[in-house]
């Protein structure tokens, strides 16, 4: 969910652009993270563990940790948490260690 | 391959200060940054700042980063380049970096590390289901972007960071069940903890969490209290259901590019993890490295300004630019830091530091 009212900060939001997640459209803003906008969508579950397959979040959300990469535009591993979002950006759930097309 | 007199890995308090420095001297500088903006942990700090006018104390945190850029945008030799993450140092001195998703070397003359600290996690059941987070990361989203991580969290840790974002949690619209602290005793500044206290906060100390629960992403958190060997102590669990947990259990250093350059390391708990060794001047064992901020050992964030001046000083004066008042100059740094590192956490660090501390005569090999 995004903060409408907030006692000291003012949110500047960038251009509202489309991206799709594992095939459905998200509405996301070009100055935020693809993880950003997935949690202001109400999808936390983002990440997935190589050999469990058990579903992973943001943990640390400045790219130190992993635990939030998926395939963006067909590309593996992407750190989402630091990726800002682009109109017609395709992000997809990535079950493996990722193989480059 | 990209040429320059002064590499500064990281665009947090330390490494614009180091950079500002640094750039007076005249010297180029490039600064390379992870994040898509620079300021590193500032620009999601909305709180004023502690310490003196010189490390802007009364300030908050985000409006410190653009005072600071602000002034290295005035200097023309001084480049920053933002999706720019250092990734590799190589023994004949090279470095490598993802710049803009393209593999780019850099030959710089000198390098001032300023990479950060990377959020501690604890392990327990659950302890990988989505909506456990770092403190941090929760900051992050909050307060950078505007977006909240759920509705109900449980915060683990009252230390300064626990405290902060406990407080930061409520003004941004959620509900904070209790603050779970496992030593028995507020690690954190008694004003931070006053303010959740007085909005109905429970801050439970000897306390820390027995396991998250949740089917697909967390639903419940068990807390429980711990005895004075910080063993769980049966039948004191207390659930909650929660959507959030936030880890605020310590920060190591990001120091894993220093290791690889080669500088001698040393373990040591009270600075957060593995730290180069360095001497008075933030200078490694290795001449042309220095380092400043949560690299060199977790503070906080005046000392990483004023650590980063000190460094930024020294790398200008191994590049021999150094400012006519630099003597003057880098005592004042040290006479600050000495001053931010009074007090009973600052003794405690100061401990730290002197034993990775480089004594001129011994020297280190
Ligand atoms: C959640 C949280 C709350 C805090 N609250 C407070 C507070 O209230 N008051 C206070 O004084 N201090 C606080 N601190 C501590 C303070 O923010 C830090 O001590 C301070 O920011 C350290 O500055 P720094 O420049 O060393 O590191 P950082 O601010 O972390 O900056 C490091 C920068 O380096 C970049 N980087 C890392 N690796 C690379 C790489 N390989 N290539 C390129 N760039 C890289 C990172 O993206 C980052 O921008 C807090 C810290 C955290 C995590
Ligand atoms: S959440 Fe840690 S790397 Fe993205």
């Amino acid at each position: 969910m995004r903060i409408n009212t907030h006692p000291i900060l003012e949110f500047k939001r960038g251009a509202a652009v489309t991206i799709t997640f594992d095939g459905k459209p998200i509405e996301a803003r070009d100055n935020e993270t693809i993880a950003v906008a997935l949690h202001a969508a109400g999808i936390r579950n983002i990440g997935r563990s190589m050999n469990l397959h058990r579903d992973r979040g943001l943990f640390c959300a400045i790219g130190n940790c992993s635990s939030c990469m998926m395939i963006v535009d067909g590309v593996p591993n992407v750190r989402t948490c630091l990726e800002l979002c682009r109109d017609g950006m395709t992000v997809e759930t990535q079950h493996d260690k990722g193989v480059l097309a | 391959m990209i040429k320059t007199d002064l590499l500064v890995i990281g665009a947090g308090p330390a490494g614009l200060c180091a950079a500002v420095a640094a750039g007076e001297s005249g010297k180029d500088v490039l600064i390379l940054e992870r994040s898509h903006t620079p300021g590193g942990q500032l620009v999601k700090q909305t709180h004023m700042f502690f310490g003196s006018e010189k490390q802007h104390a009364a300030t908050r945190g985000f409006d410190i980063a653009s005072i600071l850029l602000d002034k290295l945008n005035a200097m023309s030799n001084v480049r920053m380049v933002t999706n720019a993450t250092v990734l590799a140092a190589y023994d004949d001195g090279l470095w490598t970096a993802d710049i803009l998703g393209k593999y780019e070397k850099i030959m710089p003359q000198a390098v001032v590390c300023a990479t950060g600290a990377n959020e501690k996690s604890l392990a327990f059941p659950g302890c990988d289901l989505p909506g456990v987070y770092g403190a941090g990361a929760v900051q992050t989203l909050m307060n950078q972007y505007g977006v909240l991580p759920a509705e109900r969290a449980v915060m683990l840790g009252a230390g300064n960071i626990g405290l902060i974002v406990s407080y930061q949690l409520l003004q941004a619209g959620v509900k904070v069940l209790a603050v779970a602290e496992g030593s028995a005793r507020i690690g954190g500044y008694l004003v931070h903890a006053a303010k959740l206290r007085r909005m109905g906060v429970p801050i439970m100390t000897a306390h820390t969490v027995k396991a998250a629960y949740g089917k697909e992403s967390l639903e419940a958190v068990t807390l429980w209290a711990l005895d004075d060997k910080w063993q769980g102590i049966p039948g004191t669990e207390i659930t909650y259901r929660a959507d959030t947990l936030c880890v605020a259990v310590g920060l190591s250093p990001l120091s894993e590019l220093l290791w690889q350059a080669g500088c001698k390391m040393l373990y040591v708990p009270a600075l957060g993890g593995h730290v180069p060794y360095r001497d008075d001047n933030l200078r490694t064992s290795l001449p042309h490295i220095f380092v400043a901020g949560d690299a060199a050992g977790v503070e906080e964030a005046s000392s990483a300004m004023v650590e980063g001046t000190l460094a930024g000083l020294s790398a200008a004066e191994y590049l021999n630019a150094a400012p006519a008042d630099i003597k003057e100059r880098k005592n004042d740094c040290l006479s600050q830091l000495a001053q931010l590192r009074s007090g009973h956490v600052g003794e405690r660090i100061s401990a730290g530091l002197e034993l990775a501390r480089i004594k001129e005569a011994a020297g280190i090999c």
